[in-house]
């Protein structure tokens, strides 16, 4: 079973669309707090977690099969060259191939102390910065704007590696700013650092 | 009123003085109850320092930071979060079972995790952003 959660602080209407036209089958749930992130710890989207028929983590959160090509599109017109497109196409391939594995065979599962290693480390910080979010959204929701870029911004500063509250409070301001100029910006000063952490999945192409 | 915000949802409460609430509004709230020992859950009671009761009502604020979870308040002290600390999240993680979370789909239907029980799980995020 798949469960896709839109981590969309504006709402079911916004993500509708994407839902609609991807016809799914399995659970499309609206997560405006961004609740799921701050339950996993994870920081960018799309991110995936592998959990058994007994609830149990047997994958913790890890990039599901986008990959860094990205990063050469012209930020202008957003136009990536066709190796560039392959790779990316064959990273989502060979990921979602992956899980199939894992449902077919039970492939790639991670024994308890190799998923424990690949948990995330939650810091006071960033259990600060998602209260900070949780408000922060919510005053956007009741009309108080400038109160909520507050919070929102102490949100950023606490966790300074989340995208998904930079990008999400980008958005919030005016839809497309997540993908505008300060976001090309904020990747530049990745430098040498992943913008995806590839999976660690034998032969994952990077 | 006074709204506040937890994992558990989002509470309306008559708080007064900050976030100070009856027992039942504080059990409603934070689901720990307002005994004798202390603020108990689970078989579990935390004691409570006496400045932090008066007149059968609980300071949530200062029982919710003794759990070592962050709470913030708006300008107007009107609304307040009620976090969950980085202990907490990192304890759940380490046990390797998947936090449950309910949310809901495109038809407001509320949909649980561990209702999937039984189903291996591909848990995804995405955004449109």
């Amino acid at each position: 079973m798949v469960v896709a959660v839109a981590e969309d602080s504006r709402g079911a209407e916004h993500a509708r669309p994407w839902i609609e036209q991807a016809k799914a089958e399995y659970w499309c749930l609206i997560d405006p707090d961004h609740r799921v992130a701050s339950l996993f710890g994870m920081a960018n989207v799309p991110r995936a977690v592998w959990i058994d028929e007994h609830g149990r983590i047997v994958r913790p959160p890890e990039t599901a099969g986008s990959t860094d090509h990205f990063r050469n599109m012209d930020p202008k017109t957003l136009a990536m060259s066709p190796a560039d497109q392959a790779a990316r196409d064959a990273g989502k391939a060979f990921y979602v191939n992956a899980v199939r594995e894992w449902v077919m065979t039970g492939r790639h599962v991670l024994n308890a102390p190799a998923a424990r290693e690949k948990l995330p480390r939650i810091t006071d910080d960033i259990a600060l910065a998602h209260a900070h979010f949780r408000l922060g959204v919510w005053l956007r929701g009741h009309d108080a704007a400038e109160e909520a870029a507050r919070h929102l911004a102490e949100a950023i500063r606490l966790h300074p590696e989340s995208w998904n509250m930079w990008r999400q409070a980008a958005d919030l301001d005016a839809v497309g700013n997540a993908a505008g100029p300060g976001f090309w910006a904020r990747v530049q000063t990745l430098g040498d650092k992943p913008y995806h952490q590839p999976p660690d999945l034998p032969g994952f192409p990077t | 009123m006074t709204t506040i915000l937890t994992e558990r949802g989002e509470f309306t409460v008559a708080a007064t003085n900050g976030l100070w609430l009856t027992g039942g509004e504080a059990a409603r709230v934070t689901g720990w109850t307002l005994k004798p020992e202390g603020m108990c859950r689970d078989g579990q009671c935390v004691p409570m320092p006496p400045m932090a009761l008066r007149d059968g009502r609980v300071d949530v604020e200062a029982f919710w930071r003794r759990l070592g979870h962050p709470v913030l308040c708006a300008d107007d002290r009107q609304t307040w979060v009620l976090g969950t600390g980085a202990g907490e999240r990192n304890a759940a993680l380490a046990g390797l079972m998947a936090p449950d979370f309910t949310l809901s789909d495109l038809s407001g239907t509320p949909r649980s995790l561990s209702d999937l029980r039984g189903k291996k799980v591909l848990l995804v995020t995405w955004a449109t952003w």
